[in-house]
């Protein structure tokens, strides 16, 4: 019992937003090249936008923005030492998640399915900007689409670990920066969703 | 938004502002959905109303998320200074690259 255990939950959550920060710059470095191909082929992005599913967008945010809300409302929870309402909330978060890739999935089989698709004989008969529009389409949201896979596998970890008692009210700060992490797919989604889907 | 979290720091004595109740973080989601719901209405009105409203309500969302979900609001000076760091290098790149692009 008498056993010193060295903590510093603040140097924890520093480094978790170092991490963050370098997923800022890995995604900003993407909108900027955006930026610039929608300043150079302004027509053709909106022509790309109208092809994609602006209502599944807006739902998917609309689950994002859910499941993000139910992450910090596990944390409450946890800080109250509402075991069973904590897990409810997770296990809620991890719903919404899957939620998200089976919206998502139905996008892009809907997106194959028309002939859009990297590489697709189909997509090099576009003009130059819309070519430059599903490229940066399907690499932006794969690569957030990975992250919410990633997301997902580490808060179900810390469902596990509050359901087996290693995350308790008095130490959290694994489900934390899970936490932050999941909020920081959520807020790169939140700009994912003008950029492509209201673009049109 | 902060008079809501004030509210209900006061209800929970025991947690002086560290630790936000529930309500603040619904309300919060509310906010969030309502903006989400002026950016696709401002998105059918015209081009020019979609641009605006990218940029103003878009870089809000972000930063109600970033300010309570992500407990920025409860965090000490260091951890925002990290992120404003952050997001002014990103700034700058943004504007070199605009400002090489508009004497093309």
């Amino acid at each position: 019992m008498s056993e010193h255990v060295h903590r510093d939950d603040f140097g924890a959550r520093l480094g978790m937003w170092l991490f963050l920060v370098t997923e800022i710059v890995l995604f900003g470095g993407l909108f900027i090249g955006y930026s610039y191909m929608r300043y150079k082929y302004p027509v053709d992005f909106h022509h790309g936008g109208a092809e994609l599913n602006a209502t599944l967008g807006v739902i998917n945010t609309v689950v994002l923005l859910t499941s993000s809300l139910t992450v910090v409302l596990a944390i409450v929870a946890i800080q109250r030492a509402e075991k069973k309402r904590a897990m409810a909330f997770l296990s809620t978060t991890l719903v919404l998640g899957v939620t998200f890739l089976i919206i998502k999935s139905f996008e892009w089989a809907a997106k194959f399915h028309h002939g859009l698709y990297p590489s697709a004989p189909h997509l090099a008969t576009l003009p130059p900007g819309e070519q430059v529009f599903f490229g940066l389409y399907f690499t932006m949201t794969g690569l957030h689409g990975l992250h919410v896979i990633a997301g997902l596998s580490v808060l179900s970890v810390m469902l596990w670990w509050v359901a087996t008692d290693r995350i308790r009210p008095d130490r959290y700060i694994h489900l934390e920066n899970s936490g932050l992490y999941w909020h920081l797919v959520d807020v790169i989604w939140i700009f994912l969703l003008p950029l492509f889907y209201l673009a049109a | 938004m902060s008079e809501h979290a004030d509210l209900n720091t006061v209800q929970q004595p025991e947690h002086p502002a560290e630790h936000p109740g529930y309500g603040t973080f619904i309300k919060v989601w509310v906010a969030l959905l309502i903006l989400t719901a002026g950016l696709v209405g401002m998105s059918h009105v015209s081009q020019t109303y979609a641009v605006w409203g990218l940029l103003t309500m878009t870089p809000l969302k972000a930063g109600l998320v970033f300010y309570f979900f992500m407990h920025l609001k409860y965090e000490g000076p260091l951890l925002k200074i990290v992120i404003l760091v952050t997001l002014g290098t990103l700034l700058i790149f943004f504007a070199l690259l605009f400002s090489d692009v508009a004497f093309h």
